[in-house]
């Protein structure tokens, strides 16, 4: 395949800004963003853990469009299905990254804030049973012969995206300790204005690496697709040589 | 032959198949009878606490009892090809899910009928709540487990470790319809809560589930 002269520079120019979004963003989370009134410096861990589980809860919806997208092309257009397989699988793997983190610094805080790592509450076990649902991907497509991976992926996928909405209500009904939704949760929710910069600066940083991995992901699931399809190849080549 | 006619077809083949060699059956009601020893001598429970734990303890029993048998279920189409007898079939693929998912169905309801009164010996129990619910929960948490356990046993088929794949990838996508069932369970036994809308939660999970199951099987079925 062609690879694009462009595509490294871009790459490059994209990783730097991301490299420096995240150094500013850092610097105001820790530094300039103003100390919170009850919790003291414990709350800053809130610009790392509230982006994360923001953006954990945006990929699955990547690696769902793409799954549906290769069962489309399965069979109309397999070069195309192979594509957005390889995208499934880079934002299944930035979900599981990103949702660990989610729920690691979740538990940090967790601790400082309430006194125990873990408790049974809505959010908390609903942002877990995502996480478990994503290892489960990864582990299907671990565990599964060459050739139907793809596929079956693409099929969990989906059940995986109808369980999410369903995980969502009955654990809602279930257990209600997690704080309510800090922004568009009603007249008191929303963060002081002074540490609007420090959120959003994280939100974005965050973002562009998340989007950086999913792309080097893809771009190496790519590389081993075609090196799968050059060995068929030549396997095939082979073989017509022999019966000559 | 129509569609139901097909999936008539399919789920007689699965209970002659059944009723020659008895084999999940047998191992499904000797494997649930063992937990449920087990779990009673771990925790000892009082009348009062077995209440509040036996739904649980009732649907875990089943749940790796019902994975036993599932992992079964589609390695007797494998012998002789079969399964490629029935790729080729002009019969909807999904006639063969159901036919399938239907006789496993039926197994689990026999190694219920059969546990059900171990359970209320082993836990003295009697409901507080209204019993009669049983009736809607027991099938409908049962169709829960065996659909999605049918189909995902179809996924792994032909992979590695397809016996430890499938409780892998079953028991995630499970969990709000365990969580519906144990609940509801707990609701009758004790009497404390409103079972409605967890048994509301299960028809919505069956009714979800078993569409994506009948749309995909195809898919799955041929995939290479």
């Amino acid at each position: 395949m062609k690879r694009s002269r462009i595509l490294g520079p871009v790459g490059f120019v994209w990783f730097v800004a991301t490299v420096g979004i995240i150094a500013y963003a850092t610097r105001l989370a820790l530094f300039v963003a103003p100390t919170e009134a009850t919790m003291g410096n414990v709350q800053r861990i809130f610009y790392y853990h509230v982006p994360t589980s923001m953006l954990s809860l945006l990929f699955p919806y990547v690696n769902f469009a793409a799954s549906l997208c290769y069962l489309y092309w399965r069979r109309r257009d397999p070069l195309k299905a192979l594509t957005a397989d390889a995208v499934a699988i880079s934002s299944a793997e930035v979900t599981v990254v990103y949702s660990s983190i989610c729920l690691l610094t979740g538990m940090l805080w967790g601790r400082a804030a309430w006194g125990i790592w873990w408790t049974w509450d809505a959010r908390l076990t609903s942002m877990l049973l995502l996480w478990l649902l994503y290892v489960s991907y990864l582990m299907l497509r671990k565990l599964s012969s060459t050739g139907q991976t793809h596929t079956l992926a693409a099929v969990l996928s989906v059940f995986a995206a109808i369980d999410v909405p369903i995980v969502y209500m009955s654990i809602q009904w279930w257990r209600t300790q997690h704080p309510a939704p800090v922004f568009g949760g009603g007249a008191d929710s929303g963060i002081d204005p002074s540490m609007k910069p420090a959120f959003w600066f994280n939100v974005l940083g965050w973002a562009m690496w998340g989007i950086f991995i999913l792309l080097l992901r893809y771009g190496l699931e790519r590389r081993r697709q075609e090196s799968e399809q050059d060995a068929a190849l030549q396997a095939i080549e082979a073989s017509l040589e022999i019966a000559q | 032959m129509s569609y139901l006619g097909h999936v008539w077809v399919h789920l007689r083949k699965d209970l002659q198949l059944e009723w020659r060699s008895r084999d999940s059956i047998n191992g499904m009601l000797f494997f649930s009878l063992l937990v449920v020893v087990v779990f009673s001598l771990a925790f000892d429970p009082t009348a009062a606490m077995s209440r509040q734990i036996a739904g649980g303890i009732l649907w875990v029993a089943l749940l790796f009892a019902s994975i036993t048998a599932l992992n079964q279920a589609w390695t007797r189409e494998q012998r002789n090809r079969v399964l490629e007898a029935q790729r080729m079939a002009p019969s909807p693929a999904s006639a063969l899910f159901l036919g399938k998912a239907l006789a496993n169905l039926l197994f689990v309801a026999i190694v219920e009928a059969v546990l059900a009164p171990l359970f209320i010996v082993f836990y003295n129990l009697h409901a507080l709540g209204q019993g009669w619910l049983f009736a809607l929960v027991m099938p409908l948490g049962t169709w829960a487990l065996v659909c999605n356990g049918t189909f995902f046993a179809a996924l792994g088929l032909r992979t590695r470790n397809r016996e430890l794949l499938l409780p892998l990838i079953l028991f995630p996508i499970s969990i709000p319809a365990l969580l519906g069932m144990m609940q509801a369970t707990t609701g009758i036994l004790t009497g404390e809560f409103d079972p409605g809308l967890w048994i509301r939660l299960l028809v919505a999970y069956n009714v979800a589930f078993t569409t994506v199951c009948l749309l995909l099987f195809e898919t799955v079925l041929n995939a290479e």
